[in-house]
């Protein structure tokens, strides 16, 4: 099933990629704001104007430029980014594992933080521990990730000065990386030194977005866990003898993670979109942040090769959530 | 082994310590062993002061007069001195230019800066190819010569504002060997300069840090390693400087600035800048009629939008010149005079029960309390007879729409002039042919059009002070404030401040 499963996800992944391409083209180019009138330099003339215009390819019809630019897409390259001069894949590939990493631990955070409420839920299933950790949820929920940013460097940043506010490493220990997984990279080596600094530098952005993606978790596994504990197999186990947290974790979170785990993967997507106000406020050096000047500038090739990044994030991701189907549930491998 | 809660607790307490201790924990003093830190507030694009949107864009001038010194320097009243330029000027006629060239100074790799760099970087940004922002007037010399240490160039126009440009945007020396040998994209990833800093590492829209050049031809900075920080949210630089993790931040809320200055440890330090708040006023509808372009100018209370809005933190002004610019001519004065308004509105039939209506155009956020000035004008207009419609927009928009002369009757937008010139300010912003002008008279126009060649200095600058008059006693476009740039640092640096709006670390010493 993996291997027709992976083809079919890839021939869909086409028309959606193509789909989304379409409508950020058209959309950046109807929305106010023309990047040429930004960076007239003083001074400058209409016929600058009009020359600068012909010079970044937007003198055409808009099907002219995306016809254009869909040649060069398919020979891969995305552009030259108007703000910073640069081929645009290699500044969205150069900050894009930053992103990814910070993802990565956000979403680990949250699922570690979910599965156990989730399970401290049902073991108490009717008493306090289960709704103290309702009425939590529904707070973590109602406050958006870019709120618990602000309130995590008040707290943790001025009121407790114990982890860095900005940026992703100290600029001051002069550590060389080679590949832009800086973590990966200082863990491989065993720069611990290096890593508890990117750690500092993660922990509040990735508590940022964690805490909304975790509560979302705990009450989806916690109502799929108290279903599953009402099953036979289940009843069977405790029939067994078998403890609580056995049946819990070994007979029961399996079946019942599955809904969790389609959640989780969707929501990483929202999580990773997330990142744009959460890196914004760190100025942690992610696409994120790179999306949000590349807006304010109106640069073009710039904010399509972001989003279309953002695009086959959500392909990939969604393509992973259904090859572990089969993983967590036999029934499902054919 | 079953962890007791007495384990557990120290278990937490030495993992709360190893954290404060680690690197980017508070008690990790934000400078120790001569390094500086700043949390600035905006992004380096690009290390080439020369091509590019980051070229002429002033806030990020700071990085370039850090890394490769200013042609002219400009000193910190707008003045001008002596930098990798020791002479410079024009021949009699103005047919000619000719610049003597600083010796015994170094590009940051060792090689010795000649006059064959000044010469190659003048014309590479006189070159349309190369993409200098500016090569508009920088094209306006050709022709370069170098003999021993004076350059040459032939005049193809005159720009009186050439060697001030030298002193501002895309103005920089490059090295000619070292580029012609790397490109660049090699420039980008290892750039040098002259200045009194060199890149030792740069992370983009994370942070750059700066080593000290040990060979500079000029004073030695205090400190040996500068980090700045690129923090482009507001609050975050408030909890950087808060925290101690930087030393120094700019570009914060007024509130904020007054209650940091008054914290244990911390100070602050406020300087008018080169950047105004203007109104632009279309030559349109309502507009067009000058009893209502006068009667909006008087019925605007600058002080009071400086004191309540802006917490005494502006300077009003009334014309497009600030007190440190050339042409600054503090006799031209358009008072606060909301009777005056009232019956200049009559005049033309207007009045409270019968007020003329039009839209003000604003952004949000993107400057110190620009909505909220906008709001305060439209209530005090209300009072004399007119009703504006505020309408937002993002600043991106507004370019759009100025570059097609499109904006509504009224906008407001703020205008930087780092060279004090005021061909940089009334000039590009009240010329109709400019896509930065809004106003398009005709009368502008004819006064105009010959200051931007007039050889005569005192000639060009008296003309920019009468064409200012003449904007004022005709409402042309309404000044509002020049701008205060608020600095906060801690009490063991002091700040060298700047009416351009640059932070310099070489300005920064120990208290």
């Amino acid at each position: 099933m993996s291997g027709s499963l992976l083809l079919r996800r890839l021939v869909q992944a086409v028309p959606t990629l193509f789909g989304v391409s379409v409508v950020v083209f058209v959309l950046v180019r109807v929305v106010p704001g023309n990047p040429i009138a930004m960076m007239l330099p003083p001074g400058a003339s209409l016929e600058d104007m009009e020359r600068l215009r012909q010079a970044y390819g937007l003198d055409g019809s808009i099907p002219e430029q995306f016809v254009i630019w869909l040649g060069q897409a398919l020979q891969g390259s995305f552009g030259i980014s108007i703000s910073l001069r640069q081929d645009v894949l290699e500044l969205v590939l150069g900050r894009l594992p930053a992103t990814l990493e910070l993802a990565v631990f956000a979403t680990i955070m949250a699922v570690t933080v979910g599965v156990l409420a989730a399970t401290v839920g049902v073991l108490f299933r009717g008493r306090w521990p289960e709704t103290l950790i309702d009425a939590i949820n529904g707070f973590t929920l109602a406050v958006p990730d870019f709120i618990w940013a602000l309130a995590l460097i008040l707290v943790f940043g001025v009121l407790l000065p114990v982890l860095p506010i900005s940026g992703r490493v100290d600029p001051r220990l002069g550590t060389e990386f080679a590949t832009g997984f800086y973590l990966i990279e200082a863990l491989v080596s065993a720069r611990f030194t290096v890593v508890g600094d990117l750690l500092a530098h993660m922990i509040m952005p990735a508590i940022a977005l964690a805490l909304p993606l975790a509560a979302i978790i705990t009450r989806v596994l916690k109502n799929s866990l108290a279903e599953a504990m009402a099953q036979d197999y289940v009843m069977i186990a405790r029939v067994k003898g078998f403890s609580r947290w056995r049946i819990i974790w070994v007979e029961a979170l399996r079946n019942a993670s599955i809904p969790a785990l389609t959640l989780t993967g969707v929501q990483f997507t929202f999580l990773v979109g997330g990142t744009v106000l959460v890196e914004k406020i760190f100025s942690y050096p992610g696409i994120g942040n790179m999306a949000i000047d590349a807006v304010i500038n109106r640069d073009l090739p710039l904010i399509q090769g972001l989003i279309l990044s953002f695009a086959v994030i959500f392909i990939v991701v969604n393509l992973l959530v259904d090859l572990s189907y089969g993983l967590l549930n036999p029934r499902l491998r054919t | 082994m079953k962890l007791t809660r007495r384990q557990m607790l120290q278990g937490t307490g030495l993992g709360a310590a190893a954290m404060l201790l680690a690197p980017g924990g508070a008690l990790a003093a934000a400078h120790g062993g001569g390094a500086l830190t700043i949390a600035y507030h905006v992004n380096l694009p690009s290390w080439d002061p020369t091509v590019g949107l980051s070229a002429v864009n002033p806030t990020i001038q700071t990085f370039f007069q850090t890394v490769y010194d200013q042609p002219i320097t400009q000193n910190p009243d707008l003045s001008f001195s002596p930098g990798l330029l020791t002479g410079w000027g024009w021949n009699d006629d103005r047919t000619e230019i000719w610049m003597d060239v600083r010796e015994g100074v170094t590009w940051h790799d060792g090689s010795p800066f000649t006059a064959e760099d000044v010469a190659w970087s003048l014309a590479r940004a006189g070159n349309p190819e190369t993409g200098n922002p500016i090569q508009f007037l920088w094209s306006k010399v050709t022709d370069y010569k170098v003999s021993g240490n004076r350059v040459t160039g032939k005049v193809a126009a005159y720009e009186p504002t050439f060697f001030k440009w030298l002193s501002f945007l895309t103005g920089y020396f490059m090295p000619k060997a070292y580029f012609e040998k790397v490109g660049a994209e090699g420039f980008e990833k290892a750039p040098i300069g002259t200045g009194p800093y060199m890149v030792e590492e740069f992370q983009r829209n994370a942070f750059v840090r700066l080593k000290r050049n040990p060979n500079y031809w000029g004073e030695k900075p205090a400190f040996e390693t500068v980090v700045f920080k690129f923090v482009t949210d507001a609050s975050a630089r408030v909890a950087e400087v808060e925290s101690g993790g930087s030393d120094i931040t700019l570009e914060i809320p007024y509130q904020e600035y007054d209650r940091l200055k008054g914290k244990a440890g911390l100070t602050g330090v406020t300087t008018p800048v080169s950047d105004i708040g203007m109104i632009f006023l279309n030559d349109i509808e309502v507009m067009t009629d000058p009893n209502v372009r006068k009667a909006a100018a008087h019925a605007i209370d600058k002080k009071a939008i400086v004191d309540r809005l802006l917490r005494g933190y502006g300077v009003p002004i009334d014309t497009l010149q600030a007190p440190q610019y050339a042409a600054f001519d503090p006799s031209i004065q358009v008072a606060y005079d909301p009777e005056a308004a009232k019956a200049l509105l009559a005049k033309s039939g207007y009045s409270t029960d019968n007020p003329v209506r039009f839209r003000i155009q604003t952004t949000r956020g993107f400057k110190p309390k620009d909505y909220e000035m906008v709001q305060a004008i439209v209530g005090m207009w209300r009072k004399v007879g007119i009703e504006a419609e505020i309408e937002v927009y993002e600043i991106a928009k507004h370019y759009e729409l100025r570059a097609t002369d499109t904006l509504a009757p009224a906008a407001f937008y703020n205008w930087g002039n780092s060279i004090g010139d005021p061909s940089t300010s009334t000039g590009f912003a009240m010329f109709g042919p400019s896509p930065h002008s809004v106003w398009d008279g005709q009368d502008l126009i004819e006064m105009i059009g010959p200051l931007w060649g007039e050889a005569d200095e005192a000639k060009r600058i008296a003309g920019y002070k009468a064409v200012d008059r003449h904007i004022a006693e005709n409402a042309y476009v309404i000044p509002l404030l020049q701008y205060v740039q608020p600095i906060v640092h801690a009490d063991t640096v002091s700040v060298g401040t700047h009416v351009s709006g640059v932070l310099l670390p070489q300005a920064v010493k120990p208290a």
